[in-house]
């Protein structure tokens, strides 16, 4: 069954969408657009993304200016969503935050798929003790306890991290490294069993029988069509990721204090949560909104990509 | 069932092995040093600093460690706080119990949310009650719980002033005032988790129902004159909590991530901010012991979920 998937959203697909018939890219967009709310979240994400990329251009307000006459003002003409303890603005600061959350989850989801493709794809692919093994391992780091472990990683490997690169880039790394090796375990399992089922199926017959080596078979037939439900897990990694970059700051465990992520500036708010809560506010508003929409094109991406599955 | 469920406790023997494997190795990898204050103080001779790594065997090999510690848990010694100066186990047997009872608590709710939004939603897909309920459980586990931890504080703490936002464990009060104070400062943080959890699972009980619900079986069961809440709860519900478990199962390390969050916020004396508390300090017995009792914990809950499955399907007990 999970093999009869229809065509994913490849890279292909998109090469193929000059072909004169309805491509699958633009069937898939079809199907897509009947997703309202979907396609609502897309355009939230966007303006999201733009907004946190020229957003800095369009609000040149710089985020470390302390200024004490304006401390924990609500919005205003000069600050729009308020200032800070120190004064600072609030709105550059959820601007700055946002490119280091969106930059995470993003990098993150990568190594996520990265390494769930891989192992899923190398337990499909070799049957009996490395099919196991890896399986094994894969069910172990589904029961490792994540949140712990991330918050011990970080904080154990940060020093050491930080004397080989600067503060910033180096907590990014580690971030980025660890958030995606603990999300990769659905993604293996999605692809194995796609693997699983798709090797039997009678185009990779052929291909075999056509003298067709492992590797090609591999990358030519079996990996573009087991990409869909792929595509949907990687997005709500990205979700997930953020939001485990988030909690990490809110815990005072992730980036340095002087580096307002989101998690960052609600963990310096929750103190002033009676005077500022526009302050708290405006950053967990912008977390929320984010996640929401990357959860809803997710689902619309699930509708489009990966029919069979309801949950 | 008693031999299926010692299968899965020599099961998930190899599984608590592989973890503290993966914790103590991250652990030894790490730069931090719990004598590494002694190092710079010129007070302390190198001679005792080198005395007191050879008595805690900080020299030995990795291998070696690890026995020696594993060993050591086994009898039941789970080392001493270089912070608290107090016996670890004494430390996280006088935290656990507060963990416990919110996650217990938050999850009860979560079930109690999840189970009749889920089942009637699917009962009557793409209704209008439906789809209120999916975009509430979109919005519910988009929320991560430290933003909805702060918002119910500024909302029933700060504004409305009806609820404590500090968990407090030195209770004045005696007596049915003492429940009422406990009841009324659980509240939020069990909400937090609650509804956190709630949400998702609601997606799983629906989609999970709705699978079930157009077999055949049911058909027959509704041929046969059977009330319709008789077939819903009989032949529907138990059929469909089957994967119900399973994706609960899973989701259990991020249940106790959220714990942490949440304990954290509101201050509760739980293993979680005991946890935040100890990595701040560099207290590696204590980091390790608690980051392993909440593996325990996941391994406790996966046992529970299997068990559930054999009184859920019969046929994998007997399998």
């Amino acid at each position: 069954m999970a093999g009869s998937t229809p065509a994913s959203l490849t890279a292909e697909a998109a090469s193929r969408a000059a072909a004169p018939q309805v491509s699958p890219a633009r069937d898939a967009w079809r199907r897509f657009r009947r997703h309202r709310l979907a396609v609502a979240s897309s355009i939230v994400l966007l303006v999201m993304i733009l907004a946190v990329l020229l957003g800095p251009l369009l609000w040149p307000v710089a985020i470390n200016e302390i200024d004490f006459t304006a401390r924990l003002e609500g919005p205003s003409a000069s600050h729009l969503l308020g200032t800070d303890d120190l004064g600072q603005d609030v709105l550059a600061r959820v601007l700055y935050g946002g490119r280091i959350s969106l930059s995470v989850g993003l990098a993150a989801m990568m190594v996520s798929l990265l390494v769930g493709t891989l192992i899923g794809a190398v337990a499909g692919i070799s049957r009996g003790s490395v099919d196991a093994g890896l399986m094994w391992l894969t069910d172990l780091f589904l029961s490792l306890p994540q949140l712990p472990l991330l918050l011990v990683i970080t904080y154990l490997f940060r020093d050491r991290l930080k004397q080989l690169m600067g503060a910033e880039s180096s907590v990014f790394i580690l971030l980025v490294a660890v958030i995606g090796g603990f999300s990769w375990m659905p993604v293996a399992r999605l692809v194995r069993a796609q693997f699983l089922s798709l090797r039997e199926k009678e185009f990779v017959e052929a291909a075999r029988a056509l003298g067709a080596s492992t590797l090609r078979q591999v990358m030519r037939h079996i990996l573009p069509n087991s990409l869909g439900p792929v595509i949907v897990a990687g997005t709500i990694n990205v979700a997930a990721a953020i939001i485990a970059e988030s909690t990490l700051s809110f815990l005072g465990l992730g980036f340095p204090p002087d580096t307002p992520t989101w998690g960052r500036l609600l963990f310096d708010a929750k103190d002033y949560l009676d005077i500022a809560p526009h302050w708290a506010l405006s950053a967990g508003a912008a977390i929320f909104l984010t996640v929401l929409a990357i959860n809803f094109i997710g689902d619309g991406l699930r509708d489009v990509l990966d029919p069979r599955r309801i949950m | 069932m008693g031999r299926y469920l010692l299968r899965r406790l020599l099961i998930a023997i190899p599984s608590l092995l592989g973890i503290s494997i993966v914790l103590f190795t991250v652990l030894a990898l790490a730069p931090g040093d719990p004598f590494g204050e002694l190092a710079s103080n010129p007070a302390v001779p190198p001679e005792v600093r080198m005395a007191l790594r050879a008595k805690f065997g900080m020299d030995d090999p990795i291998f070696l460690r690890y026995v020696h510690w594993l060993v050591a848990m086994l009898h039941g010694d789970w080392g001493f706080s270089f912070v608290s100066r107090v016996d670890v186990d004494a430390l996280i047997w006088q935290r656990l119990p507060a963990t416990l009872f919110v996650i217990g608590t938050s999850q009860v709710l979560a079930l109690m949310i999840a189970l009749p939004i889920g089942v009637y939603a699917a009962t009557r897909p793409y209704s209008v009650f439906d789809q209120i309920a999916s975009t509430f459980a979109f919005i519910g586990f988009s929320l991560p719980t430290f933003f909805t931890g702060l918002l119910l504080i500024l909302i029933f703490s700060i504004d409305l002033d009806w609820l404590p936002f500090v968990f407090r464990s030195d209770l004045s009060a005696t007596g049915w005032r003492w429940y009422w104070e406990e009841f009324r400062q659980a509240i939020m943080p069990i909400a937090v988790l609650g509804m956190f959890q709630g949400a998702s699972w609601t997606r799983y009980v629906r989609s999970a129902v709705l699978d079930v619900i157009r077999l055949d079986y049911v058909t027959t069961a509704r041929a046969k004159g059977l009330r319709e809440g008789k077939v819903v709860i009989r032949h529907v519900v138990r059929n469909a909590l089957i994967p119900v478990v399973t994706l609960v199962a899973l989701q259990m390390p991020a249940i106790f991530g959220g714990a942490i969050v949440t304990e954290q916020i509101f201050r509760v004396p739980g293993i979680g901010s005991l946890l935040i508390g100890s990595i701040l300090a560099n207290d590696t017995p204590v980091i390790m012991a608690v980051t392993f009792v909440f593996s325990c914990l996941v391994i406790l809950f996966n046992l529970i979920a299997d068990v559930l499955y054999g009184w859920l399907d019969p046929r994998i007990a007997y399998r």
